[in-house]
């Protein structure tokens, strides 16, 4: 589904990421660790399309696409979905209007109908309860004034809304109690299926007890350092990072 | 040198224009309005059209611009316009009392009064001068002041067409009334300098709407003064809409005074037109008065908007709130000075304003100057303003989400401009503005 290789990007003219190489297939959960400063945001940024970032090399497969020759909106409707570190507060919109409108430029891309009213109404309904989100929240200014874990849930709500084949969730966990945890954890459980495929961006592993990913990758200077299963995942809590950049470092010294 | 020569001379041709106008009058000139007009010609001779050094038109040379586009050597033109041209330019789905201006000059057979007369009395402003002079006399110029203005002196000198409306003690006027102003700009350019004077009687309601428009090519002008005398407990609502030509120039003041506890909201909305200057000076002159103001400018082209607002806090435990907002695309310029006075014995006035633009290209700008003068020592107050680009984040959040960037640009800029238009009360004005707004986004940005 995804083929990334050699990936380089920077910002501002400083390189970020230095030769990623990653393969995803459908139905697979894959899990980005790192310390902080690896380059994990920012490979959740290039997926998506952030225009700050300057692809330098590489390239990015998307279902046999060239993602990186795509618009944001493009890429969204081709079905990558980017749950945001910070969702952004926007004023004056109401998170159903913007959800609608989302949707209806999705199925035009599609080719499908719009989807009317009522219709819209059931789906969301059905969609609210997966991640616990009240629809006087959604009714609202988008993402404006609701708490952290408020936001993070109506990540996954527009995620459910959307259903993306390709999501990938950039540090969703971070600033989370461990309710909202299990809430917005439980609504992704949820949401996969064996054709779509999860790429999860986090610097706990806590997250990972909740959703359990089939590979653990170690992002470390821009580069994927080591890779593994979900036991990975908890060596990494148990040691901590340390021992992983003394590796990366003696080989490339 | 030349420079100071060809100011006098456009003062000149307004002094000239005065003169015809004592020949014309001759029987009326006895009449108290008349004493008036003489006391303002003789100050906008002291005051002179200003010029960009003149502060309070640093912005906006109007001296400049009226010389450059205008001729005043002649008294303005009646004006004359066939109703087909005017029809598609009222308000739709609306039932209001509609009266219709052709170049300042109430027409009685294009116009529409459906309230009943002991709701609403409406007159023309000549005929109110000689039938309604007891009336005239304790209101006619005694709130726009004519001393410190020029263009309020000279719209004063020149008041004898426009409007007088009063609406009694007591009396809930249903019906909007809202007052058209055609400029005939067909065959040549045109001036003219209509007057209103709205007087709310004691716990009365109404809501009056001002719409400007020009019928023709050529260049407008139109200089025009609305009193507003909001007595005890009434409550106006007063809209003034510019959705003009190209062509279409306009200065406009709108001066109210307000008694104790009576409610008054302002909105303006400016969507086009050349260069514009409104006015709007609130005296809040009572215990417990409500003053709301509301300003959305959306400029495009070459379009100048230049807001000036006045609250003045005079008695205690009063509440303003200004909220201005603007966008500016291509190279327009928009002008904004809101000034807050709280004087000393004003305690417990609370008093907000805001103003907040977004520029969309290099060239358009914005002068923003909130001003707060507080004399008093127990009030809340709070100004402020920001200008900015569209918000590059939340460009992204949109787009990340399957919406073009197009689209996304019109939601966050229509988002933008939704904090003014959800405040106008009027059901079907406000779905009017919000159609036009949207439209305009649309096409332009």
């Amino acid at each position: 589904m995804l083929s990334i290789k050699n990936l380089h990007a920077s910002i501002e003219g400083k390189e970020i990421l230095k030769g990623i190489n990653l393969e995803v297939k459908p139905g697979e959960v894959h899990a980005i660790m790192g310390p902080n400063g690896s380059g994990k945001s920012t490979l959740a940024s290039v997926l998506a399309g952030r225009e700050e970032y300057e692809v330098t090399a590489g390239e990015v497969d998307y279902l046999g696409q060239d993602l990186l020759d795509l618009a944001p909106e493009e890429r969204a409707r081709e079905g990558v979905f980017l749950a945001f570190q910070y969702p952004v507060e926007i004023p004056g919109v109401s998170t159903t209007n913007f959800l609608k409108t989302a949707l209806n430029q999705v199925r035009e891309h599609k080719g499908l109908e719009p989807l009317d009213a009522v219709s819209f109404l059931t789906m969301m309904k059905e969609k609210m309860k997966l991640v616990e989100i009240d629809q006087a929240l959604l009714s609202r200014s988008l993402n404006e004034g609701f708490s952290g874990g408020e936001k993070k849930r109506n990540e996954i709500f527009q995620m459910a809304m959307l259903e993306p084949k390709l999501s990938i969730l950039d540090e969703t966990d971070s600033g989370l109690d461990i309710d909202a945890l299990r809430i917005v954890a439980n609504g992704v459980n949820k949401l996969k299926t064996k054709d779509n495929a999860t790429i999860v961006v986090t610097h706990y592993q806590r997250l990972l007890d909740y959703i359990v990913p089939d590979y653990v990758h170690v992002l470390y200077k821009g580069k994927i350092v080591k890779s593994g299963s979900k036991e990975l995942a908890l060596e990494l809590e148990e040691k901590g990072y340390d021992w992983i950049k003394e590796e990366a470092d003696t080989t490339t010294a | 040198m030349s420079e100071s020569t060809k100011d006098i001379s456009l003062e000149k041709e307004f002094i000239d224009n005065f003169e015809a106008l004592e020949s014309r009058i001759n029987g009326a000139s006895a009449l108290p309005v008349h004493k008036v007009r003489k006391e303002a010609i003789s100050a906008f001779q002291k005051l002179g059209v200003p010029t960009s050094k003149n502060e309070e038109y640093k912005f906006t040379d109007l001296n400049k611009t009226l010389r450059k586009n205008f001729d005043f050597s002649s008294p303005a033109h009646p004006g004359n316009i066939s109703s087909d041209l005017i029809n598609n330019h009222f308000l739709p789905d609306m039932d209001t009392n509609k009266l219709v201006f052709i170049n300042g000059i109430y027409s009685s057979e294009l116009s529409t009064i459906v309230s009943p007369e002991d709701q609403l009395l409406v007159k023309d402003f000549s005929s109110a001068s000689e039938e309604n002079k007891e009336e005239l006399q304790s209101y006619f110029a005694k709130y726009a002041d004519y001393d410190s203005d020029a263009f309020v002196a000279l719209n004063t000198a020149f008041a004898e067409h426009g409007s007088f409306i009063h609406i009694p003690d007591n009396k809930v006027v249903e019906k909007p009334i809202a007052l058209y102003f055609f400029n005939d700009a067909q065959e040549e350019k045109s001036y003219n300098q209509p007057r209103n004077l709205f007087v709310a009687g004691k716990n009365s309601q109404a809501s009056f709407i001002e719409v400007f428009n020009t019928i023709g090519d050529s260049a407008s002008f139109t200089n025009i003064v609305t009193e507003i005398v909001v007595n005890e407990n009434a409550h106006i609502d007063y809209y003034k809409i510019q959705n003009n030509r190209d062509s279409a120039f306009h200065v406009g003041t709108t001066q109210v005074w307000q008694a104790r506890s009576s409610h008054f909201s302002a909105y303006t909305f400016t969507l086009n037109g050349a260069m514009i200057r409104n006015n709007l000076n609130i005296a809040s002159d009572g215990e417990g008065c409500e003053s709301h103001m509301y300003g959305l400018y959306l400029l495009h082209g070459k379009t100048h908007v230049d807001n000036h607002t006045v609250v003045d806090h005079i008695k205690p435990n009063s509440f303003s709130n200004e909220l201005y907002k603007g966008i500016m695309e291509d190279q327009s310029h928009g002008v904004f000075n809101g000034k807050v006075y709280v004087r000393q014995a004003a305690q417990k006035t609370n008093a907000f304003q805001s103003n907040k633009n977004i520029l969309l290209s290099d060239e358009a700008t914005i002068n923003s100057k909130p001003q707060l003068e507080i004399w008093a020592d127990d009030v809340k107050c709070s100004h402020g303003c920001t200008t900015g680009q569209l918000d590059e984040e939340a460009m992204f959040y949109l787009q990340s989400r399957g919406i073009s960037k197009e689209r996304a640009r019109v939601l966050l800029l229509y988002a933008f401009a939704t904090d003014v238009l959800e405040n106008v009360k009027l059901e079907p004005l406000k779905n009017y503005l919000e159609n036009l707004i949207s439209e305009r986004l649309h096409k332009d940005f």
